[in-house]
């Protein structure tokens, strides 16, 4: 069997106590968006943070198209293709859209003009095409999330981890900057995304894992992965699993 | 592209001043502006473009200006070669600096007092040991000789110190306009995220520290042939560290044409004042200190942050056609 | 076996003797208070303003002179003076936080560093105009009155001092753990926005806080004055001695204080012995930058 573009394996962190990871595993396949999801707190941008290379594991192993990259530096790790995003957008405040994008473009390109090119071609792509030369830290919230798309993807990444890329939108919002993930799919770029919004997780993921208290309970196609009731206890508490289940019953 | 073709132009001009400047006293203070502006620029690198701020920048100056005049004074050797090897001791220097800092993280106010203290080492160092004359310092003896980096006329070192701050201003335009540069304010601006994007930090900061710490030993090459005398608080002494932060910050952090603008501006009002209180010890830095705090809290950008407007959102935001995909 | 031998020789030769090193680590202890005592206020500002005070060294001359000011002019004695210097220092460290310094940061802390490095050049300078570059001292009836400790003399104005140091920590300690003060203080430093939640005045309660900062500066210009001296670039020596000490016991930890200044006055005063008078101070700076380096949070200070 072919091995998956990502395959982290038993990744274990603790912090002083608290259990961040507990012994998570999952395989990343190529070309398709997978999602990771679960209860706030359950340690998802920390995963992130360990295949990222913005912190070290305890244990467990981290390989990416191949390479060991477990405890890699974050430039090595970009520099291999893979690339994330934050949560708390960081635009390059007080430099313009077209700087900031370019910032990403140089990792591949040395010319300060093509950099600029690049960065503007990316951003019509994202549909910052008429913000160039705004100063990125006046962008709205909707505008700084395609800012870190724009960003990513002027790096021409093989694969791309958006930590959270919807949160902070409106529904309407939402509705706009999904079909630019998919076009981020299309060019052949593959995603794996952390969510809260689930109708992002529904609409875009073809697959996903569910992250509690540092550990996976769950993994597979999102609808099915929705009606496990250990996912629905994680979210909802103890026992929830059981009542909705009951009600539904009484319903019918 | 644009700025290139200023910043020639500016030089061009300000190439000419010695033809029409006949007074002495004049063309010494246009001297040290253009001094000052070469040290504000050094600093202004790493400072401003790089957003590491440094304390300490006499250790770099410093060093350059003691290694031309130890070469001379007890060795003999050259003052041309002196001008490369100062230049090399202080790239050496920021190295040593740069590296025990950056490789373990050291940013922000700790980074500022860290490179204070290498300052005040090697200032208590040179006035110890014999090499650099102790506490007596150094007099580089008057030799006047093209050859021997001391001219006749002061028109010559004007045009000394203009070469050095062209270079400096060259190189500065040079961050503003490459990819060493994008990354390198890209990590100033936001560390994370540039690292995200696979810059590298650490290698980028000690290029920059180098770059500053080069220019900024230029400068003390120059105060050493210009004044042919030095001991460790001049050397290594806070006033040119101070001197070094004060000129960008006033003229504008992170700008091309600041270090020039701080520098005439700080000249102007040691002058002003010397004409209207006197010569006064301590009231022109009165004035700059005064200066420094009313523009940290005013005018962080400095005076071209007045000059520089920066695109603002639009009143209205306008959904384009992939907005609406 | 007695030692003999060449080498044996040399090792009993070598060994500086014991009636040397002693009064040198007294003398380190009691100027170690001293140095504690100005970083008290140093940490303290850290601690709860996370600012690091460039015009520290600056403010302690201001306390120094108005000491000196005090006793020449009205003959007051320098420990009369600890119940009107401090609270001056108080008031004017209350009024440039809440009047300039809190106005600074524009989201950078360097920002801080450089308005207090401003305010410490004007003070600095502005000291240099009033009152000229000279060095002054006091005499006072106990200025050279000594103490016997260990069979070395110690000078009684630093066996006060060094008294001193312990008193003010003991008693800042005391105002933070049983007063309102105190409290209000502790739970900004810890979590600001919890803080004014619940009503506390960040502004006033920040600038309280940099004023007791300064108020202890007042309280070491007092017990300073009466065994050294005053000049306008006398606090130059003591800021980053006082920023070596901050960072090596922790930053806001006043034991650390206490026990970082006792270490550096002590290192300062043996590599004094050693290595002669001005590579004395090498030792402090490397120290400085060692620690800033393999352990900023400090020997005391909690892992981050």
């Amino acid at each position: 069997m072919p091995e998956a573009m990502l395959e982290v394996s038993g990744i274990c962190k603790t912090f002083g106590g608290v259990r961040a990871s507990r012994n998570v595993s999952l395989s990343v396949p190529e070309g398709k968006i997978t999602s990771l999801i679960g209860p706030n707190g359950a340690g998802k941008t920390t995963l992130f943070a360990q295949i990222t290379g913005f912190l070290k594991p305890d244990s467990g192993s981290i390989r990416f198209l191949g390479e060991d990259i477990t405890g890699a530096s974050p430039e090595d790790i970009a520099q291999a293709g893979m690339i994330r995003t934050f949560q708390v957008v960081k635009p390059f405040a007080g430099q313009t859209v077209r700087d900031n994008i370019a910032v990403g473009a140089h990792l591949r390109i040395r010319s300060r003009r093509d950099a600029l090119a690049k960065a503007e071609e990316v951003a019509s792509e994202v549909g910052l095409g008429d913000r160039l030369d705004q100063d990125a830290s006046s962008l709205t919230v909707a505008g700084r999330k395609r800012l870190e798309v724009a960003r990513a993807l002027a790096t021409e990444p093989k694969l791309i981890l958006f930590d959270e890329v919807l949160a902070g939108l409106n529904p309407s919002e939402i509705r706009d900057v999904i079909p630019v993930i998919r076009a981020v799919k299309d060019r052949g770029i593959t995603i794996l995304l952390i969510e809260h919004v689930m109708q992002a997780v529904m609409s875009l993921s073809e697959y996903t894992w569910v992250l509690n208290q540092g550990g996976l309970i769950a993994e597979g196609e999102p609808r099915s992965v929705v009606s496990d009731p250990h996912v629905i206890e994680a979210y909802l508490g103890k026992g929830m699993a059981q009542r909705i289940a009951a009600r539904e019953k009484t319903d019918a | 592209m644009r700025t290139l073709i200023i910043l020639a132009a500016v030089f061009a001009a300000l190439a000419l001043v010695p033809l029409f400047v006949v007074s002495d006293v004049w063309l010494n203070i246009a001297i040290m502006v253009l001094y000052s502006a070469l040290l504000g620029q050094a600093w202004n690198m790493l400072g401003g473009y790089g957003g590491q701020f440094s304390f300490g920048h006499a250790a770099f100056f410093g060093t350059g200006a003691y290694t031309v005049a130890v070469l001379q004074v007890q060795y003999g050797i050259n003052p041309w070669v002196g001008l490369f090897a100062g230049g090399l001791a202080a790239v050496v220097v920021a190295a040593i600096i740069g590296y025990s800092t950056f490789r373990y993280g050291l940013k922000g106010s700790y980074f500022a007092l860290v490179t204070l203290a290498f300052a005040e080492v090697l200032r208590i160092l040179s006035n110890s040991v014999p090499i650099t004359g102790a506490g007596v310092g150094l007099l580089i003896p008057l030799q006047v000789a093209p050859s021997n980096l001391q001219f006749a006329d002061k028109g010559s070192y004007y045009w000394l110190v203009w070469a050095m701050a062209l270079a400096a201003f060259l190189v500065a335009w040079w961050i503003g306009n490459s990819r060493f540069g994008a990354q390198l304010m890209a990590v100033r601006d936001n560390e994370d995220a540039a690292r995200a994007l696979g810059v590298r930090a650490y290698s980028v900061k000690l290029r920059a520290i180098m770059l500053s710490g080069f220019f900024s030993g230029l400068g003390g090459v120059f105060y050493a042939q210009y004044f042919l005398y030095l001991d460790p608080h001049i050397a290594y002494g806070a006033s040119v560290s101070i001197e070094s932060l004060l000129v960008p910050i006033i003229g504008g952090i992170g700008t091309l044409f600041g270090p020039l603008l701080g520098a005439i501006v700080l000249h102007a009002i040691s002058e002003f004042s010397r004409d209207l209180i006197g010569d006064i010890p301590g009231i022109s830095l009165v004035l700059y200190g005064t200066l420094l705090v009313v523009m940290v809290l005013f005018l962080p950008r400095g005076l071209a942050g007045l000059l520089i407007r920066r695109k603002a959102a639009p009143q209205t935001p306008k959904k384009t056609e992939a907005e609406h995909a | 076996m007695p030692p003999s031998g060449a080498f044996s020789q040399f090792i009993v030769s070598a060994m500086p003797d014991l009636a040397i090193i002693i009064p040198s680590v007294l003398n380190g202890l009691t100027t170690g208070a001293l140095y504690a005592l100005v970083a008290l206020g140093l940490t303290l500002i850290y601690g709860v303003l996370h600012i690091i005070n460039f015009a520290h060294g600056a403010l302690l001359m201001l306390g120094l002179y108005a000491v000196y000011y005090l006793n020449t002019r009205f003959g007051i004695d320098p420990y009369v003076c600890l119940l009107i210097v401090p609270p001056v220092m108080f008031a004017l460290g209350y009024v440039l936080q809440r009047g300039i310094i809190g106005r600074a940061s524009h989201g950078r802390d360097e920002n801080i560093l450089l308005v207090t490095l401003g305010l410490s050049i004007v003070i600095e300078n502005l000291a240099l105009f009033f009152f000229k570059s000279d060095t002054r001292i006091i005499d006072t009836p106990y200025s050279f009155e000594v103490i016997q400790i260990l069979g070395a003399f110690v000078p009684e104005p630093k066996v006060f001092a060094f008294l001193g140091a312990f008193v003010t920590a003991g008693l800042l300690w005391a105002l933070m753990t049983f007063t309102d003060l105190g409290r209000a203080i502790r739970a900004l430093a810890k979590e600001r926005k919890g803080a004014t939640l619940v009503g506390i005045n960040a502004d006033h309660v920040y600038a309280m806080s940099f004023g007791l900062g300064i108020a202890c500066l007042g309280v070491a210009a007092c017990l300073l004055l009466p065994s050294y001296y005053v000049s306008p670039q006398v606090g130059q020596g003591f800021v980053l001695i006082a920023f070596t000490i901050v960072v090596l016991g922790g930053m806001g930890s006043f034991v650390g204080a206490l026990i970082g200044g006792l270490f550096i006055g002590v290192v300062e005063a043996l590599s004094g012995l050693f290595l002669g008078e001005s590579l004395g101070q090498i030792g402090i700076f490397a120290i400085f930058i060692l620690v800033l380096i393999f352990r900023p949070t400090g020997l005391l200070g909690h892992k981050v």
